[in-house]
């Protein structure tokens, strides 16, 4: 098989909103999402881990609920709303769950945490007050393999509070 | 890194077109649902289709219709949306079981009903990189000769790996497959063959359009799945039973279904039909559980070991007989399962 250089085989476009933005793309047909969120789109955010759907590194939201980008074909988000780690701090703030992983050592090496971040988002939007074992069941598709999860657990418990504290002080 | 490889992408909007583009494209073409399991087969070659027809812009395939009758599920129903739904329960249990009980939360989000009913079979010798393949020659089940789990054998031994296949058959569903030149309704349990390879009686050019289910009036279901972890792995055993009692608690009809023990769920007909009559007392679960592991022949290609896998098959069909007369058995689920069903 001869290989064609890389931007002859941009033959695929399509429009999405990208962390709030409406984003255009031209990408190779065959890639998936997270291939074209790291290469074309240089979004490093969302990591390359399994590529088999077996490690949950690559999750991302896709019109709101957490799936794997490693298993969803780019020709397929036409029109979605795609939301990565990139795109959860808000006017140059972090988001309190990043602040909370930050300052309680829930990402050690890393790898995992940008996954995490966005399901644990999902997670609260439709639930603000999860209890340990729903945080637990809503990130058991996420390994880890610094933290042993507790940290985990903790800075997720801990940015709910914030959150909870922030929201009351508002109104 | 393991890219896909190159194919040709189609995406239409109506079962009508769909069956238009297989009628044409045949074997060429697989249909691509929530990609969860083709991707990744793609990925390592074990499944490499010229074209990837992708269900998820036809509207009928995401319906759920219920009524006096029964049910009436479309097959582009994610499975995180039916281990959600409440209709499903009561007679439904075991398939809103069987769906939370698949994978991760990420992958039932986006997987769906007719793709796990569809899933490929599995195997310790196939589900690897391509170079792993290569350097053992291949295997039977693609681009090799020999089966590694039985090498005399000249049948593929991959195992069915389905959580909601045994749950829908132990509910007596049927599907509805749909081609250009008409559509046929089968048994679930008519469509599943007892071959690694051959594992579904699905033609290339029909596509899965709906589970049909009738009403599960009186009955009460539930699913059991052996895997090593709380999370992520497909079931290496799993047991799915349904029964109706009559006011006096006797058995009026049930069904039992072991899943993962051999290339299709498999009836446990005689440990079922043995019921018949009785009231679900240790006796007649313990004679139905016997019966039942009879029927499981697990191989050595999964993960546990195959003898404990056949001894777990009684354990559970017990558990499950023994939830469906009332006992409290959820800390033996959330022991075994590490999963509570609320």
């Amino acid at each position: 098989m001869t290989t064609l250089p890389i931007e002859s085989q941009k033959t695929s476009q399509i429009r999405f909103t990208l962390n709030g933005e409406e984003t255009d793309v031209s990408f190779a047909p065959y890639k998936t999402l997270l291939e074209v969120l790291r290469e074309d789109l240089g979004h490093t955010g969302t990591k390359h881990g399994c590529e088999l759907g077996e490690c949950g590194a690559c999750a991302i939201l896709l019109d709101g609920k957490p799936v794997l980008s490693c298993l969803v074909l780019a020709l397929e988000c036409g029109g979605k709303q795609v939301l990565t780690v990139e795109g959860l701090g808000e006017n140059g703030h972090l988001h309190p769950l990043q602040d909370a992983f930050a300052d309680l050592g829930a990402a050690q090496c890393g790898y995992c945490t940008p996954a995490i971040l966005v399901t644990v988002k999902a997670l609260l939007d439709q639930n603000p007050r999860p209890t340990r074992d729903q945080i637990r069941e809503a990130i058991s598709g996420n390994l880890c393999r610094c933290t042993g999860y507790l940290q985990i657990f903790e800075a997720v418990e801990t940015a709910v509070l914030k959150i909870t504290e922030q929201d009351s002080s508002a109104t | 890194m393991m890219r896909l490889p190159l194919f040709d992408f189609r995406a239409p909007r109506t079962l009508e077109e769909a069956a238009r583009i297989l009628d044409g494209e045949r074997a060429n073409a697989m249909p691509l649902a929530g990609g969860t399991d083709l991707l990744p087969n793609m990925k390592r070659r074990q499944q490499v289709p010229r074209m990837l027809m992708s269900l998820s812009h036809i509207e009928s395939l995401n319906r759920v219709m219920l009524n006096d009758s029964g049910l009436r599920l479309g097959a582009c129903l994610i499975l995180s949306e039916i281990a959600a739904d409440p209709r499903f329960r009561n007679g439904f249990t075991a398939l809103a079981q069987a769906a939370s009980l698949v994978a991760t939360p990420q992958i039932r989000n986006m997987a769906t009903l007719g793709g796990n009913i569809c899933l490929d079979t599995r195997c310790n010798y196939y589900d690897q990189s391509y170079e792993w393949r290569k350097s053992i020659n291949f295997c039977l089940k693609k681009d090799g000769a020999t089966c590694w789990v039985a090498p005399g054998s000249s049948k593929c031994m991959a195992v069915s790996s389905t959580d909601t296949g045994p749950a829908l058959m132990a509910l007596g569903a049927r599907v509805r497959l749909v081609s250009r030149s008409g559509e046929r309704e089968v048994l679930l349990s008519d469509l599943y063959n007892n071959d690694g390879i051959d594992y579904i009686k699905r033609k290339p050019d029909e596509i899965l359009a709906e589970v049909l289910l009738d009403s599960l009036h009186g009955w009460k279901s539930t699913y059991w799945k052996l895997r090593r972890r709380g999370s992520f792995d497909f079931p290496v055993l799993s047991v799915a039973a349904a029964v109706r009692l009559s006011r006096n608690n006797t058995v009026e009809d049930a069904r039992i279904i072991v899943g993962s023990a051999a290339c299709r769920p498999l009836a446990a007909t005689e440990a079922a039909k043995s019921l018949a009559g009785r009231s679900l007392d240790r006796q007649a679960i313990e004679e139905a559980a016997t019966l039942a592991a009879r029927i499981a022949k697990p191989l050595d290609n999964t993960d546990f070991d195959m003898t404990w896998r056949k001894r777990v098959t009684a354990e559970f069909v017990t558990y499950a007989l023994r939830e469906l007369r009332g006992d409290d058995v959820r800390a033996e689920r959330e022991s075994f399962t590490r999963y509570a069903f609320e």
